[in-house]
């Protein structure tokens, strides 16, 4: 048990880097703490599994260095860095039965076998593996063989932390909820630190109390899901969490005013560089509301979802999305509309400014 | 759900029934009226029964010739596959090590059978051969035409410098085809290399290894040219397999009875051999 510490770290799969696309993740810096549950989203692409096996050591980093609890860890293997890590495909060793699977690791480690006894059934019990524990692991279905799979990285009492590649790729949907609330009770009955990569929002948000986001290879932000959802630093996060995804606007930076097509809009702080090759304005649909007055546009279409109305507008700097309440009354034609001041930010560079 | 039926379906099943017919039954039904017969040429059949057969079975020279083709097969099988198993493990898993490799590991497949028999038989003369003259230059006392011992081993080293080939290459694709999550979760397991060789590769490897087995198994047992040409069953009968004594029978003698019988028995010795070995081979399947 750990804290874990990533220090600028960047990692390319090329002998030689030209050009920022050449790296897979560039300039991480970030700090997991001891017993947190972490989430890390990203497009399939991002770095995401990338920076995973560079924790677990299964992958040397070009550049920067690893600590665990401020101990440097760069040039340890897997076993040494006491990591436990499943796969996106559920990993069983087809000729052991379910018992040994999950004894695997702690034989491996030359334990007295009273002891991996005792283990291997708390652990079976906790995963309710235990009625199948004689039973040939090939046997099982993928829920059960990716159980083995967790089972195999929670039977070591001293692990640093448990990491999860998208381990739910290959479970049926139904299970999927269950599988991710055993994940959740888990750690917090465990209380060890679990870092979760996933593509996946709704799978992030409910796993995590942090969630870190990833885009290019570099993390865009850390937070909560609440912060994410209010406050993006990136406009990808903006766009990638929630749905619909954030409204991005091109608009002009003047004199500490956001102009978006001639208009003045107010954002929750004033800015004061105005140096950005690309500036625009961003606000969530939830946050739009519609009014007597405020930024012109056409109601092009209202789609009901049922929890509420998705209406979609046409401005003169591009399409704008709202949500609406469903008893709501939706004007057609021309409308007016009001962004919510303290949740519309202005983006530099895709860059939140502050 | 209830079928369709349809009974004009059935002239669909006519090419490959015609097909089949004149490929395999029909020569097969031709051995088969010669092993419950006799016969002097111009077409005359006298019926024999079973005469054939209990010849066959109870001949001491048919004893030993299978005595001999199944040791010569288990020998090669034992050698072939782990050395196989043992090549594709230490080939490169990619870069441009990879075709070459595969290319020269392809070479002795494409050299037809009696190529191989006298590539070999030259190589191994005692006065001329490479490897014959090389091994009394030695000091050894090598002379394949002459000394059982070296006959064999000459065959036998001939089988396994033609054939490895097959099975390193089925078992590379074996290894190929398991997915990279695999070894990484044996290194984060902290498994040894024997322990990934024997949960993981070999393990995934079973449905290669099981054709390579039965492909070799098949070859071997049913081997003819290169021992042909390589020993011509020498000496003596030292090398006489299954199929050298079946030619000298059917052809030499001209003992086409018993012969056509000797052939039918060979078949479903190959055939039980193949079934056992697939059904205990794969018996655990059913609850994958």
């Amino acid at each position: 048990m750990a804290k874990i510490t990533l220090k600028d770290l960047s990692h390319s799969y090329l002998k030689t880097q030209s050009s920022d696309a050449d790296w897979a993740v560039r300039n991480v810096n970030i700090d997991w703490n001891d017993g947190g549950a972490y989430a890390l989203l990203g497009p399939s692409g991002c770095g995401k599994t990338t920076l995973l096996n560079i924790i677990s050591g299964l992958i040397n980093p070009t550049r920067g260095d690893i600590l665990f609890d401020d101990k440097l860890v760069s040039n340890l293997n897997p076993v040494q860095r006491n990591i436990a890590q499943i796969f996106q495909f559920p990993v069983i060793y087809d000729t052991m039965t379910v018992y040994d699977n999950l004894a695997f690791p702690l034989r491996n480690r030359e334990i007295e076998e009273e002891k991996i006894k005792s283990k291997v059934h708390e652990i079976a019990e906790m995963l309710e593996l235990s009625s199948t524990l004689n039973n040939r692991a090939s046997g099982l279905t993928a829920d059960g063989k990716q159980k083995i799979s967790l089972g195999r990285g929670l039977v070591r009492s001293d692990v640093n932390a448990i990491m999860f590649d998208e381990p739910l790729t290959v479970i049926d949907p139904h299970l999927k909820w269950i599988l991710r609330s055993k994940l959740k009770e888990l750690h917090q009955k465990i209380n060890r630190t679990m870092i979760y990569v996933t593509h996946d929002q709704t799978e992030a948000l409910t796993f995590a109390d942090q969630v870190v986001v990833m885009h290019e290879g570099q993390i865009v932000q850390t937070g909560t899901p609440v912060d994410l959802f209010e406050k993006p630093k990136h406009t990808f996060v903006g766009y990638f969490i929630g749905s619909p995804g954030m409204n991005l606007l091109p608009c002009e930076f003047k004199a500490g005013e956001v102009i978006l097509n001639g208009k003045k809009i107010e954002t929750h702080k004033k800015i004061k560089s105005s140096s950005f090759s690309k500036t625009e304005i961003g606000v969530r649909p939830e946050f739009i509301n519609f009014g007597s007055e405020g930024i012109p546009v056409k109601v092009l279409s209202v789609s009901n979802t049922g929890r509420h109305k998705i209406v979609d507008t046409q401005s003169e700097s591009g399409k704008i999305k709202m949500i609406a309440k469903p008893s709501e009354n939706i004007p057609s034609g021309s409308a007016f509309l009001n962004f919510k001041k303290e949740y519309t930010y202005a983006y530099g560079d895709d860059w939140i400014i502050e | 759900m209830n079928k369709t039926i349809n009974q004009k379906a059935w002239f669909f099943v006519i090419p490959v029934f015609v097909l089949v017919a004149f490929n395999a039954i029909i020569p097969l039904m031709t051995v088969v009226n010669y092993a419950f017969q006799e016969t002097f040429g111009n077409n005359v059949f006298m019926w024999e029964g079973t005469r054939w057969f209990k010849q066959i079975m109870l001949s001491e020279r048919f004893h030993a010739s299978l005595g001999r083709q199944f040791l010569f097969t288990f020998i090669i099988l034992f050698i072939q596959i782990p050395l196989g198993i043992a090549i594709a493990l230490t080939m490169p898993k990619e870069g441009v090590g990879v075709p070459v490799c595969l290319v020269l590991m392809s070479m002795p497949l494409l050299i037809p059978w009696n190529v191989v028999g006298a590539m070999w038989n030259i190589f191994a003369l005692p006065d001329i051969g490479f490897l014959g003259h090389s091994l009394n230059a030695l000091g050894f006392d090598y002379n394949f035409t002459q000394q059982i011992g070296d006959a064999w081993f000459t065959t036998i080293l001939m089988d396994v410098w033609h054939w490895t080939s097959l099975v390193v290459l089925l078992s590379y694709a074996g290894l190929q085809s398991i997915q990279p999550a695999y070894y990484q979760a044996a290194e984060i397991d902290g498994a040894s290399r024997w322990a990934v060789f024997t949960k993981i590769e070999l393990p995934k490897m079973k449905k290669v290894l099981t054709i390579a087995i039965l492909l070799r198994f098949m070859d071997s047992f049913m081997i003819y040219t290169e021992p042909f040409v390589l020993t011509g069953g020498g000496p003596g009968n030292a090398t006489a397999f299954l199929s050298i004594d079946l030619v000298k029978m059917a052809l030499g003698q001209f003992d086409l009875g018993p012969a056509a019988a000797m052939s039918l028995i060979y078949f479903f010795i190959v055939l039980l051999v193949c079934w056992v070995f697939y059904t205990l081979m794969m018996r655990n399947e059913g609850n994958q």
